[in-house]
């Protein structure tokens, strides 16, 4: 606490404090509040242990307790307490952790419910909360302007990693994240109802009660722990004779009682097109020891019909020199923590007031023995009820005010009021206080109703955006569209409610609509007024920073900078002031700010207009956006026949799309390279067995199934032989390759078409696309087979030998069944397609099998291989061995901008047909240039294999930016040759046979030869074997 | 997230869908007969239009037929659905 004596100690009148030392905390009231007394409730802040009650949060209790310093701001470090009492709270983020894993950091103690046990710790702070190191922030603050960052830290570049970056970093964060999984559950859901009420205030349930009387389906739904809204804080209020408190009792057991489903502790966080609404509920966060299996939350996915927002108003704090201590608090937040949580804020207060609501705070502090020093009245003539009530009660009203400053260490001692008059201030007193309570007025919640895309509309006298125009099946009812008092808002949710959602009731309901509900009321009526902007300073103006933005330390001055500085479009200084950003997302600062920029531009606040409000409205867990979606079962996962055979092996798998694929298959002591050299040289020596089952396969059948595959497909099909295959290729219209694959002819009219593992659901695509939208015509069926069958290619020099014991009814004999040849017949009595077929340039078969029989039957192959040397070899031989075969695979040496002529495959093209997808793009003068990119092999000299993706260069020791030719898409140690080998893109290559290039690399150009992409058996004699 | 009313199966969340750009681009009878120009266009050119917009969806976790809406950019609101092949109904209000 601060030791330095308030130098003007004027005592207001008609205040009875005492002069001299303030005690610290007046805590808890003797009675009162929504607690149960009965329950104290253990907890500790920073270490200490401290009581709270059942019903509290961490912030009453905290309050309760005495302990207003709970934080330290964002970038200056200033001491900061709790400003507000709910989902505004910009200054009160703590850590609240149950182990290390279950850490849950930037939590608003507004918002976290008190249970037994509960361990919460302050943020921001080193060594410790009152005293932080980082504190010398604030006195250099005049070093710290907005855009500091982006001016400061420009050069040298290289400083930022190593210096700039981590010291930023270390200094700005907000809160820790825990490093281990989440181990808590979470659930997710889908609803659809008839109408869905968002804030359980009277509005709300009005409206939900008044939806419910119609028998539509209703859901109902309340960030808070209580449904209740503003009824909860507000004692005085009575509807029908009854306290308010009661009203929301039975209305929320006759809601339960007519099927309304009932949303506590849930919020509806984002609003998405076509009325798609999120919901947050927060289940177990409340408990001390939460059942081990019960989700931790629930999101709620709502289709409504029609959404009614009841979001209520936020309360504005006042912009004014050091209105960031502890103990400066909004009035309404002051009046929640007396009436809802039993908690007096502070022994002696001075209000600061733009609209009446704060008379009321004062009143009820007063009766409940707390000095209200005075209330300054920034109005120039504040008048009414509740201020009427105020005299009359003796409390000193001072018009015109407004603050020049306030003081206090840890939390504020005192505050200097002053007082404007035909534009000019004079400094009026320095009072003596622990608590300020501050009203501007109220915003009202227009959050979801601007995500839903509504239009927003300035209300002058409201000095408030309000909803105007609907984009989406939404109406707001309440506090939210400007209806303040309690008996126009309830009017106003039960007329929301009458007209929401359908016009008629469910089938069967033929019921009269019911007679609308009427409340009888009785509140005090305030005037709605408020204050937008900083209150008017003294002509020498207090060297303290007035904030506007508490949570990212955004003070008057910055957004005065901002505007000076060229920033004109409130967005623009959002971004380069932060204000309006981050947990809070400027629920109390964003009017403030556009009107401070207002005033600085000259124009209207309108035309500064608003920035974007975005989801969430609050923080919600990454967890339960995941749901249930991590670890196994985050992505789905696509196995083969052969899955459990390789597994138990030892292979190790690699994913392609949603497959697992054996990627080699290591025995004792063998690394990947030693396992692929193993695997390679056993299927180029012997025989190998390998599992292509995840090829995508496509049926094409009909009548005009050839015709199909000609427009399609740059080969031409109409000679292709039944019992024949043919290696195709299909690019976009584009020109440029999409997919390729061998595509048999089983029948006249049908095709057997096989893609890339990985481009099966957008060739498809494709092919329906075509066959739908451009030929409706041609009579052509497209079927996904890809699961139907599995697929063992069985490949090597005795590939024959091996097989043909197994199959009955083929001739596997080189003149019966030549390469590129298929077979219908038997294996091991299970019926089978056969294809001569090879992507490793032996001899080879792919044996097809319906997919039940693929374990079984790849299980006898492989037997029957062993006398044969049979090896089984994985995805990783596989590449080796085609691309020891210069052959290509999609995706990996294509990129989307690589034609058939550039991959060396114009030789597949028909050139007679006069159309196929991509042919006219093919007829560019761009897509024939010399100098494209071609599909060249690369040696380098000094037998280091290459990285995928490096960089081919013509001339040699080349400083940036060089000028680069192509680059590396393949590149493998080839065990059977005994040398590296790559693929590569280059310009012109195909003229650049034999020339010498250059790879750049961060210790060295790397020499190459330019060589054909075929490396191994370039006369494919073995491949006819 | 939208609702599709699919022409063949009804009103379906967008998560069955596929987009699938905008409608009523007719690929060439005979491309040849194509300038680069108007190749080029057909290739890449789109409207992008802020408002009134006819585009393809695809139902492809469902029927797996392409159809077209007009779909309000601005509001994300669907004002008609209907089949392949057919012409852009006249706006609705």
């Amino acid at each position: 606490m601060s030791a330095i004596p308030a130098k003007d100690l004027r005592t207001a009148a008609g205040s009875n404090a005492p002069s001299g030392a303030l005690p610290s905390s007046v805590g808890r009231t003797a009675t009162g509040g929504r607690l149960d007394r009965s329950r104290p409730v253990r907890f500790t802040f920073d270490g200490k242990a401290y009581t709270g009650f059942a019903g509290d949060t961490l912030a009453s209790a905290l309050l309760a307790n005495g302990v207003h310093l709970v934080g330290r701001s964002f970038k200056y470090h200033r001491p900061r307490g709790i400003l507000g009492a709910g989902a505004e709270e910009p200054n009160a983020l703590v850590t609240v952790s149950r182990d290390t894993a279950r850490t849950t950091s930037n939590l608003s103690a507004t918002r976290v419910e008190l249970y037994e046990g509960l361990v919460a710790t302050s943020q921001n702070r080193w060594p410790s909360l009152e005293n932080d190191l980082g504190r010398v922030n604030d006195v250099l603050g005049r070093f710290f302007p907005a855009g500091f960052y982006y001016k400061t830290f420009m050069w040298p570049q290289k400083a930022w990693k190593a210096f700039y970056e981590p010291i930023i970093r270390r200094a700005a964060g907000l809160g820790e994240s825990p490093t281990l999984p989440d181990p808590d559950r979470y659930a997710q859901r889908y609803a659809h109802c008839d109408v869905l009420v968002v804030g359980a205030g009277p509005a709300g349930i009005a409206a939900a009660l008044a939806a419910a009387d119609r028998g539509l389906r209703v859901m109902l739904c309340d960030e808070s722990a209580e449904f209740g809204g503003s009824l909860l804080g507000d004692p005085a209020a009575s509807i029908d004779g009854r306290a308010a408190v009661d009203w929301v009792a039975q209305s929320t057991a006759e809601l339960a009682a007519k099927g309304v489903t009932l949303l506590p502790r849930t919020t509806a966080f984002g609003y998405f097109p076509h009325n798609f609404i999120g919901l947050q509920e927060r289940l177990t966060d409340h408990e001390s020891a939460p059942a081990p299996n019960q989700p931790r939350e629930r999101l709620w996915q709502v289709r409504a019909g029609e959404v009614i927002l009841a979001a209520g108003a936020i309360e504005r704090p006042l912009v004014f020199p050091g209105n960031d201590r502890p103990g400066i608090m909004l009035a309404g937040a002051a009046q929640t923590y007396l009436n809802r949580y039993g908690v007096k804020i502070g022994s002696r207060v001075v209000v600061v007031t733009a609209s009446d609501s704060a008379y009321q705070t004062a009143l009820e502090l007063k009766a409940a023995g707390v000095t209200v020093a005075a209330i300054a009245d920034v109005r120039r003539t504040p008048a009414g009820t509740l201020v009427d009530a105020a005299r009359r009660a003796g409390l000193t009203v001072i018009d015109a005010a407004t603050v020049l400053g306030t003081g206090g260490d840890l939390r504020v001692d005192r505050i200097t009021l002053g007082q404007s008059s035909s534009g000019s201030v004079r400094t009026l007193e320095t009072i003596p206080c622990d608590a300020v309570l501050m009203s501007g007025g109220f915003t009202p919640s227009v959050h979801l109703f601007s995500q839903s895309r509504g239009k927003l509309i300035w209300n002058d006298d409201l000095k408030a955006f309000v909803p105007g125009e609907s984009a989406e099946n939404v109406r707001s009812a309440g506090a939210c569209r400007g209806v303040f008092g309690l008996a126009e808002a309830l009017s106003d949710g039960a007329a929301a409610g009458a007209a929401a959602g359908p016009s008629v009731g469910p089938a069967g309901s033929t019921a009269a609509a019911p007679a609308p509900r009427q409340f009888t009321v009785d509140a005090p009526t305030r005037s709605v007024e408020g204050y937008l902007g900083a209150l008017p300073v003294a002509d020498a103006p207090s060297k303290e920073k007035a904030f506007v933005d508490w949570q990212n330390d955004v003070t008057t001055k910055d957004l005065a900078l901002a505007t000076r500085e060229g920033f004109i479009s409130i967005e623009h200084v959002k971004r380069y002031t932060t204000t309006g950003m981050a947990t809070d997302q400027g629920k109390t600062s964003n009017l403030n700010a556009m009107a401070i920029v207002a005033q600085k531009l000259d124009v209207p606040l309108p035309r500064v207009g608003h920035t974007t409000f975005r989801m969430p409205y609050t923080p919600v867990s990454f967890g339960a956006f995941a749901g249930t979606s991590r670890g196994d079962l985050f992505d789905p996962v696509r196995t083969t026949p052969t899955h459990e055979w390789a597994a138990a092996r030892g292979a190790v798998f690699e994913n392609v799309g949603f497959w697992k694929r054996a990627r080699y298959f290591p025995r004792a002591g063998e690394d990947m390279h030693a396992a692929v050299a193993r695997e390679c040289r056993a299927v180029r020596e012997g025989c190998g067995i390998f599992d292509a089952s995840t090829l995508g396969k496509i049926e094409v059948v009909g009548a005009d199934a050839a015709e199909f595959m000609n427009r399609l497909y740059v080969n031409s099909w109409t000679g292709l032989a039944v019992g024949r295959s043919r290696y195709g290729i299909l690019c976009r219209d584009d020109g440029f390759i999409y997919d390729d694959g061998v595509v048999a002819r089983l029948a006249p009219d049908r095709f057997h078409v096989t893609t890339t593992t990985g481009g099966a659901p957008r060739v498809l695509a494709l092919m329906e696309d075509y066959r739908q939208t451009e030929w409706p015509d041609l009579k052509v069926w497209l079927t996904s087979t890809t699961e139907q069958w599995a697929v063992i290619a069985v490949q090597g020099p005795k590939a024959r030998k091996v097989l043909e014991p197994l199959v009955e009814g083929i001739d596997l004999s080189a003149a019966a069944m030549p390469h590129m040849s298929i077979a219908h017949g038997r294996i091991c009595a299970v019926p089978m397609v056969l294809f001569r077929v090879s992507f490793t340039g032996e001899l080879g078969f792919e044996v097809n099998v319906p997919a039940d029989y693929g374990a079984a039957v790849w299980e006898a192959i492989h037997a029957a291989g062993q006398a044969h040397g049979m090896v089984e070899y994985g995805t990783e031989s596989m590449h080796v061995l085609r691309a020891e075969k210069g052959y290509i695979i999609v995706g990996q040496d294509t990129d989307g901008t690589v034609t058939p002529d550039d991959a060396g495959l114009a030789w597949a093209i028909g050139k007679s047909k006069p159309d196929f997808i991509g042919k006219r793009s093919l007829e560019r003068a761009s897509m024939k240039a010399p100098n494209r990119k071609q599909l060249v092999g690369l040696r380098t000299r000094n037998g280091q294999v290459l990285e995928e993706g490096a960089q081919v260069a013509a001339k040699p020791g080349q400083a940036p930016p060089m000028e680069l030719i192509g680059h590396v898409t393949s590149s493998y140690h080839s065990a059977v040759l005994g040398y590296p080998i790559a693929l590569a893109l280059v310009a012109g290559g195909r003229q650049k046979l034999g020339q010498t290039l250059y790879v750049p690399m961060p210790d060295g150009d790397v020499e190459v030869e330019v060589t054909a992409p075929v490396f191994y058996d370039p006369s494919g004699a073995r491949i006819n074997g | 997230m939208l609702v599709i009313d699919c022409p063949f199966c009804g009103k379906r969340p967008e998560i069955e869908f596929t987009y699938g750009g905008q409608a009523h681009l007719t690929r060439a009878a005979q491309p040849a007969q194509v300038d680069d120009q108007a190749w080029t266009d057909f290739l890449y050119m789109r409207t992008n239009t802020k408002g009134v917009y006819a585009e393809r969806w695809r139902h492809s976790h469902g029927c797996g037929r392409f159809f077209n809406a007009v779909r309000d950019t601005t509001t994300d609101h669907f004002l008609a659905f209907y089949k392949a092949g057919e012409t852009q109904p006249e706006r609705t209000p």
